[in-house]
């Protein structure tokens, strides 16, 4: 057991006191559990942009945080070929324990007991990185969406993009790319779930294009390229492209437009 | 003082409430016009009767209401019934007095006898009303209790700060002593009887107290701007009153936040009412207001629970603000119950 170089641990949480005694606790244990705090930060972007170098085996993350929820977080990370582990420590948070139990999600409840530290801790380093379908979905459950950042893996970093940013997000083969004002980004997720989360922020104009609802800033005819007849396309703040509404969006997104 | 078994004891209404006055102008009113409909056939006669019947009841009630009014804090002191016997007498002098009166005027109708027989009898029906009232509100304020236990402090803020407590213990243990103790007396005022009215001194402390275990584990985040020089502490309020409201300023206004934020507490008297503002920065991205409406629902009943109409609550965005704006009626402690900056345990 002993034979393990020691465990390697970020700590990300707002508080700084609550981040002071899980450095105490983690000190408790290094007699039974050799580790090391690697690094902490106070927020998610923070932490983001402190992994790489930092090269932790396993992040203890409060889920309670000002901007990018822990879970948020912990979504981004795994979107890295090979995460760290997560173990999410939390206060209080009824809807966010169950969502962890289902998706069998290993966390903490604060004041944190150094036992109860050790065993997380042990478990991780058997079962490994965070896995992407568990911590999504359990975000989902704990009604933890939208995101307020889409992630783009990047050699070994996470690349944030501000959900706010986006113009529109179109769908490609494997991919849905990103389009903001001034860039482009690939996307390893589906249209549609995305469609699902960001229900309040983007509508569906095509059956690959969701643009930002206040980006829309009008409407205009088009002709079709098949020369079917006239159609619309959609004018968005910040891009010069208009993209066309199909025939089947048209009355909803019409709808919104004129709401 | 007298034993009762409703959990609530009898008590006068405060005759200086405007809302008590419009209950009992609109009742005594309303059984003057029953009685003239009763002895009217047409709506001439029902019109002559009502009137008649006015030119004695309306100077007897005000004269009473004025009396009453005046007479309250000394009203207030008094045992239940000798307070309702002294408030029958009074009725029934100045009920028979305003017949008297009228009866000098021209033959009277309303016999001075009469006239106070009907003053004690209203003065009994109103009574019986208020009583009543009571009791069906002392539920309400159990309720309103559990309510408070329940939503006020929440788990999120004790585990929280357990925590950060802990955190202390081993490098200064003099000031997790004094979180600790801080914490204590927050618990004690949550889960003590919440029915009777506290000072705004015990409030403020309370709120003090509370904000101080919150900075200790949100630090610089957490400002806050004290305009409560001209607070009037001898002011009587209902219990659980800012410090449940200051929470939420600092769930919803300081902890989505990185920078830190300020929390505004202003709190002055004027004339006879305290007027108490709140504000806190406000993010739109974070809505969870759930839990804010439910408190701010419970706070606005137990300020018409105690102040009935004249306690007013108002909330709403301003700018990249949240203010909260409550009045009450100022009501002053007895002296001797005012506690002083440390209150006696």
């Amino acid at each position: 057991m002993t034979a393990h170089a020691p465990l390697r641990v970020f700590l990300v949480d707002d508080e700084q006191p609550a981040r002071e005694r899980m450095r105490e606790v983690l000190g408790d244990l290094a007699a039974e559990l050799p580790n090391v705090v690697v690094g902490e930060a106070a927020t998610g972007q923070e932490a983001i942009g402190a992994l790489p170098a930092a090269a932790p085996d396993v992040v203890l993350v409060d889920i309670h945080m000002p901007q990018m929820s822990g879970m948020e977080f912990a979504r981004h990370l795994a979107i890295l070929e090979s995460p760290p582990a997560v173990v999410f420590v939390t206060a209080h948070d009824q809807y966010a324990i169950e969502a962890f139990e289902v998706n069998a999600l290993d966390y903490l409840l604060k004041p944190v007991r150094a036992s109860r530290l050790a065993g997380a801790l042990a478990k991780a380093r058997a079962t490994g990185g965070v896995r992407r379908e568990a911590v999504d979905r359990a975000a989902v459950q704990a009604g933890q969406v939208p995101r307020r950042f889409f992630s783009i893996g990047e050699r070994g970093r996470i690349l944030l993009v501000p959900v706010a940013d986006v113009v529109y997000l179109k769908a490609e083969l494997k991919y849905v790319t990103v389009r903001t004002a001034d860039k482009e980004h690939l996307l390893e997720e589906a249209l549609t779930g995305l469609e699902q989360e960001f229900a309040g922020i983007f509508v569906r104009i095509h059956r690959s294009c969701l643009v930002a609802r206040r980006r829309i800033r009008g409407f205009e005819r088009v002709t079709d390229e098949d020369g079917e007849g006239a159609g619309w396309a959609v004018l968005l703040d910040g891009v010069a492209e208009k993209l066309p509404v199909s025939r089947r969006q048209w009355p909803s997104v019409k709808a919104l437009a004129s709401s | 003082m007298t034993p009762s078994s409703s959990s609530v004891p009898d008590a006068l209404p405060d005759f200086r409430n405007l809302g008590v006055v419009a209950r009992i102008l609109v009742g005594v009113n309303l059984g003057a016009f029953v009685a003239a409909a009763i002895k009217a056939t047409t709506f001439q006669q029902l019109m002559g009767e009502f009137l008649e019947i006015a030119l004695v009841v309306e100077p007897a009630l005000i004269a009473s209401l004025a009396v009453l009014s005046a007479a309250s804090p000394w009203l207030a002191r008094l045992p239940y019934f000798i307070g309702l016997a002294a408030v029958a007498t009074l009725v029934l002098v100045l009920a028979s007095g305003a017949a008297f009166l009228r009866a000098s005027v021209d033959s009277a109708p309303l016999g001075v006898v009469r006239a106070g027989a009907f003053g004690l009898l209203t003065t009994a029906i109103v009574a019986g009303y208020f009583h009543l009232r009571n009791r069906a509100f002392s539920p309400a304020l159990a309720e309103a209790r559990l309510q408070a236990l329940q939503a006020r402090i929440r788990p999120h803020f004790l585990f929280n700060t357990l925590n950060a407590v802990l955190s202390l213990i081993r490098k200064d243990a003099r000031r997790a002593e004094g979180a600790i103790e801080d914490l204590a007396e927050l618990y004690r005022m949550v889960m003590a009887d919440a029915k009777n009215l506290t000072t705004l001194a015990r409030e403020l402390d309370l709120t003090r107290q509370y904000l101080n275990l919150e900075q200790l584990r949100l630090g610089d985040r957490l400002v806050i701007d004290w305009q409560t020089a001209e607070a009037p502490r001898d002011a009587l309020v209902p219990p659980l009153l800012l410090q449940p409201l200051v929470e939420n300023a600092v769930y919803h206004g300081i902890e989505p936040g990185v920078a830190p934020g300020t929390i505004v507490i202003a709190i002055r008297r004027e004339r006879d009412r305290v007027h108490v503002k709140l504000t806190n920065p406000y993010h739109p991205e974070h809505q969870h207001r759930q839990g804010n409406r439910i408190a701010l629902a419970n706070i606005r009943e137990r300020l018409a629970l105690h102040f009935d109409v004249e306690g007013v609550l108002e909330s709403g965005v301003n700018g990249s603000s949240y203010e909260i704006r409550m009045t009450m009626p100022y009501r002053r402690a007895a002296p001797q119950s005012v506690p002083g900056e440390r209150a006696a345990a």
